[in-house]
């Protein structure tokens, strides 16, 4: 891994330093981000390389890992709350919301299995730091947030990230977004009290959609509803770590 | 020892204080059980009430300054109580501090740390002026100490009562300004004129110009009420308060609520406009607005707990848990003719059937739907009735049964004896249906089946495994139980139910494997194998197995809620970086962190005056053995006096069923009776009689105890159809002559104290303080461990080291 990868400093360099030394203080400081989100995939590989992970598969999705490796998670988290934006943990966005911590975003995103060319739908825009994930993987990301000053911050950082395949709308997520269904994958962070079925009539046959459960800090397991081909659902329910809760057998 | 002064006793100002400060330590629990979670109340209250124990410290350093100032010194500490009851409170709810986010955020335990000692510092004044008082008056201490125990005991009974009249923030203004009069009063004992006796008073009125919004609630921002305010257009349109928790209806005509945990997957309909009732701020239920016809209340028949109704028509359904009104609805959408509503919470009906009356349609006024204010589970044991159908609510939220937040929290509704009482009332064929969430790896679901085949094996039916049937969605499982066999037709009945929603089968008689966790998957089939050893296996095996505890419930150890094991706790610390650590039940955590700090600060409280003072020239200081014997009698009789009353409480709401009426009736009556108790004492003042007082109030409380372990359980049985004056007023006259000898043996000992080394006296009380809040945690982990019973036996044992250390103390004496 090339995590700690530092460029050369020249001599002529030092010069351009001197002539553009705000954008070149803005590069160190990307820089550095770079290096800590690097740190954070580590962490997260180190981590879960011995709780294993749910049906024993033993790593995270490459794919997703170098998604989040691209993704600036400083630059979807709250101001004060930047300096941790790599740490492995859940942060605060405000109105009573949280940021999920890496290793959720990571498990989450691989359960979707996506592809390229696929179209999914968030419901909890939140932050909009999954639906940048999401929207490094997938085609097109619509996500809908139902705190309207949530979703405009996060519609104007995705759009100054560049995110041009997000699309944000703030409003009641229960009925999806019909005009732009159906969707290969659906992703549900809202608190809901049950999965909405006309989000179940969104998602192609084939689809898959997953809904963490738990309180504001704490993913408790991760939902995994799949539509087979015939339209039948199936659904598995995932914990974020390996735990047998039976041991000794029947002896 | 000091200049006479015409002062008197300052009985009245110490009732009202004592009164007013035991008021601010319930109303802290409801305070923040509303603005934080009520388990995290728990650690802060406790540790805030160290601040007895601090104030025992201060004064054994400065007691020789403070004495000779009393007049003045006493009641300023009484108003600097009133001021910093109200005060630290206010500042304290401003202090962000999430529990959650201890794991990741070391600031937050800063934030912690600061909530502590700003909610022990009313405590500390409160302490120091009963102290300072209680040194003052070492002849009278047997009297002011009567005087505090029967303020205490005024003031348990009051908060309550005021509870229902007033919102818990104009609670704490008027506590504030009774702690001023206090101070007033106390001016006035000690004779001062006008100034002194004012001030306060002037200050106390101060309190109503408080400005409004200082004296709003500062609800967390992660409680659910605050999280749902946030969208668009929602807002409380109605608010109602009392000791059993605040409840806010809240509306939201942008975002409908859609509140249907359990909807299967399948489901076509969603349910009608819905308002949102939360309880302090969280545990959110809904109220259904009045539908034209009964197939828009379809969704109520896509949810697991509507299975009953597809294996039988009832025709008698009870609702334990009424709530909102659902499942009052699901009855009568399966056209019940006949439904008994059980609710604890009055207010909640009120608003149901009065307040949004129009919106709802009055779900219990509706043709054959009787409602009744009661606590369930002693409902069902007084009723002589019986039912088709029993259907036990889901009274918890997801999110606080998911944290485990109700860990230490005694559950009645479900021990073996309360199933035992549902299945008593049970007409034939009838059936008991209970809902839980499910989590994951599952727990509630499987020690719920636990605890009801253990109920029916005890009750001698050879046949439990035909007539229990059990399924599961993602979200809720419903456990049935039968009042005999479950015949063929409605094992189809069964399959067809879930085939159409979705739903697992988990368990049924004559189940085959191959039919478990196929719609909602587990890693393994959890629910299935757990049912198979349950029923046709080795039940022990899985019991020790099994990395949570599932051991059934009993009215003895009533913790549903707890499945921690210690064995679990290496392996938990692995997973703390990945979300791992909701696999532990935080209440028992909360429990074990409160001990712990209790335990280390009281260390702190109790040696740092010895070691202060032992440098100091001031004090005479009692030989080391002696010094002992102050601290084992004092600490046994802190952890004695505590264990006794909360063993009791637990008892006698076996009896009186509702919580309140338990915890009223048993606080008040044990430290009235207590009081009685020290003032006779007084009549033991001599030093002759001092060894045998306390000697005989030891026999006393030992004997009474252990009749009471053996009579009160028959008793209580034999008693329940009793009407609840009765019951108060039994229950009154089997706590006074235990709580009387209760009262004794601390006057006695501070009083051997105040003769032999009055500066050893605030020492004395800060042990009995810290003891106290030791004992307050102690208690707990000793019920959920050993039971109740431990808890009696335990205190028993530390009345005898106190009688032993007794002997020890007052050696030589006279």
């Amino acid at each position: 891994m090339s995590s700690l990868h530092v460029a050369q400093v020249s001599p002529l360099s030092i010069c351009l330093i001197l002539l553009f030394l705000l954008p070149t203080a803005q590069a160190e400081e990307a820089d550095r981000y770079a290096r800590e989100r690097a740190d954070m995939l580590d962490t997260i590989r180190a981590e879960s390389a011995f709780t294993g992970l749910y049906r024993d598969q033993e790593t995270l999705d490459p794919a997703v890992m170098s998604a989040m490796g691209r993704v600036w998670r400083h630059r979807l988290v709250p101001e004060e709350q930047r300096e941790y934006a790599y740490e492995n943990r859940p942060l605060p966005i405000g109105y009573g919301q949280t940021i999920s911590q890496p290793y959720i975003v990571a498990l989450m995103t691989g359960l979707l299995q996506l592809q390229a060319g696929d179209k999914v739908l968030e419901l909890g825009t939140g932050s909009g730091y999954q639906a940048a994930v999401l929207a490094e993987l997938a085609d097109r990301v619509h996500t809908i947030e139902v705190v309207k000053p949530l979703g405009e911050r996060a519609r104007a950082d995705l759009q100054e990230l560049g995110y041009r395949n997000i699309q944000v709308r703030i409003g009641d997520g229960y009925y999806g977004w019909p005009e732009e269904a159906p969707f290969d994958a659906i992703v549900v962070t809202a608190a809901a009290s049950h999965v909405p079925p006309p989000l179940l009539r969104q998602l192609k046959p084939g689809g898959r959609m997953v809904i963490p459960v738990g309180s504001a800090f704490q993913v408790q397991q991760l939902v995994l509803v799949e539509k087979a081909e015939d339209g039948s659902i199936r659904t598995t329910q995932v914990l974020p770590v390996r735990f047998v809760p039976l041991t000794g057998g029947h002896d | 020892m000091s200049n006479t002064s015409p002062e008197r006793l300052p009985r009245l100002s110490l009732v009202l204080l004592s009164g007013s400060a035991l008021g601010y330590e319930i109303l802290l629990t409801r305070l923040f059980a509303i603005v934080q979670w009520h388990h995290f109340a728990y650690m802060v209250i406790s540790l805030a009430l160290l601040g007895y124990g601090a104030s025992g410290s201060f004064l054994s350093l400065t007691r020789h300054r403070l004495l000779p100032r009393f007049q003045t010194v006493y009641p300023l500490l009484i108003a600097a109580f009133g001021i910093s009851a109200v005060a630290c409170y206010l500042l304290a709810q401003r202090i962000p501090f999430h529990p959650d986010e201890l794991l990741w955020a070391p600031r937050q335990a800063g934030r912690l740390l600061m909530i502590y000692l700003l909610l022990a510092l009313p405590f500390f004044f409160a302490a120091s002026a009963i102290a300072l008082a209680l040194a003052r008056h070492t002849r009278a201490v047997s009297q002011l100490y009567a005087m505090d125990l029967l303020g205490s005991g005024l003031g348990s009974l009051a908060i309550i009562g005021l509870l229902f009249i007033l919102d818990p923030m104009q609670a704490l203004r008027l506590l504030g300004v009774l702690a001023m009069l206090a101070s007033a009063l106390a001016a006035w004992e000690l004779g001062a004129r006008r100034g002194p006796i004012l001030a306060p008073v002037a200050l106390g009125l101060l309190l109503f110009a408080l400005p409004g919004d200082w004296l709003q609630l500062a609800v967390s921002p992660y409680k659910p009420l605050n999280q749902a305010l946030n969208i668009h257009d929602t807002r409380v349109v109605a608010e109602r308060s009392s000791p059993l928790g605040q409840l806010s209806v809240v509306q939201s005509p942008a975002v409908p609520w859609r509140h249907a945990p359990g909807l299967s997957l399948l489901a076509e309909g969603e349910p009608p406009a819905q308002l949102a009732l939360f309880t302090d701020a969280a545990g959110m239920t809904a109220l259904n607005a009045e539908v034209r016809q009964l197939n828009d209340l379809r969704y109520l028949d896509q949810l697991t707990s509507a299975l009953p109704y597809h294996l039988q028509r009832p025709q008698r359904v009870l609702v334990l848990g009424a709530g909102g009104g659902s499942e009052v609805l699901q009855a009568r959408y399966h056209q019940v003719p006949s439904i008994d509503a059980v609710e604890l919470n009055p207010q909640v009906i009120a608003l149901v059937e009065e307040a949004f009356g129009d919106f709802t349609g009055r779900p219990f006024s509706a043709p054959g739907v009787r409602t009744h204010i009661a606590e369930a589970r002693g409902f069902v044991a007084d009723s002589k009735q019986r039912w088709d159908l029993i259907q036990v609510a889901m009274l918890d939220s997801f999110a606080a049964s998911s944290a485990g937040m109700y860990a230490l929290h005694e559950s009645y509704l479900y021990t073996t004896e309360a199933i035992a009482d549902y299945l008593e009332h049970l007409a034939p064929e009838g059936q008991l249906a209970i809902t839980r969430w499910v989590r994951l790896p599952p727990r509630d679901g499987l020690k719920l089946l636990a605890t009801v085949v253990a109920t029916l094996n005890d009750s001698g039916v050879g046949d439990a495994a035909d007539r229990l049937v059990m399924i599961r969605g993602w979200q809720t499982s419903t456990l049935l139980v039968k009042n005999g066999r479950y015949a063929p037709e409605q094992i189809a009945s069964l399959q067809t139910f879930c085939r159409e929603r979705g739903f697992d089968l988990a368990y049924y008689p004559g189940m085959p494997a191959a039919q478990a966790n196929l719609s909602n998957r587990l890693r393994e089939p959890y629910f299935f194998d757990a049912a198979q050893s349950l029923l046709h296996g080795d039940a022990e095996a899985l019991l020790r197995n099994y990395r949570f505890d599932l051991t059934p419930a009993s009215d003895e150890r009533p913790y549903f809620f707890h499945f921690f094991k210690w064995s679990l706790l290496p392996e938990l610390m692995r997973f703390k970086g990945l979300a791992g650590s909701n696999l532990l039940d935080t209440g028992y955590l909360v429990l074990m962190i409160t001990l712990l700090q209790a335990v280390l600060a009281s260390l702190v409280l109790i040696l740092l005056p010895l070691w202060l003072s032992g440098r100091s020239v001031g004090a005479p200081l009692l030989a080391r053995g002696r010094r002992f014997a102050v601290f084992s009698y004092f600490g046994a009789i802190g952890i004695a006096f505590l264990f006794l009353e909360l063993a009791f409480i637990q008892r006698f709401i076996q009896f009186l069923h509702h919580p309140l009426y338990a915890i009223a009736v048993v606080l008040t009556g044990f430290l009235l009776f207590a009081g009685l108790g020290s003032a006779f004492s007084k009549r033991l003042a001599s030093s002759r009689r001092q060894r045998l007082g306390v000697h005989a109030a030891v026999a006393g409380i030992a004997l009474l105890t252990l009749v009471y372990i053996v009579l009160l359980g028959p008793l209580f049985g034999l008693l329940a159809g009793w009407a609840m004056p009765g019951k108060i007023l039994l229950s009154i006259l089997l706590i006074a002559p235990l709580a009387f000898c209760m009262g004794i043996p601390f006057p006695l000992g501070l009083g051997v104290v105040g003769q032999q080394a009055p500066s050893l006296l605030p020492w004395a009380w800060a042990i009995n303080g810290c003891a106290s809040v030791i004992s307050a945690a102690l208690a707990t982990l000793l019920a959920i461990e050993f039971g109740f019973g431990v808890v009696l036996l335990a205190a028993l044992g530390m009345y005898i080291l106190a009688a032993l250390s007794f002997s020890a103390l007052a050696r030589g004496t006279g």
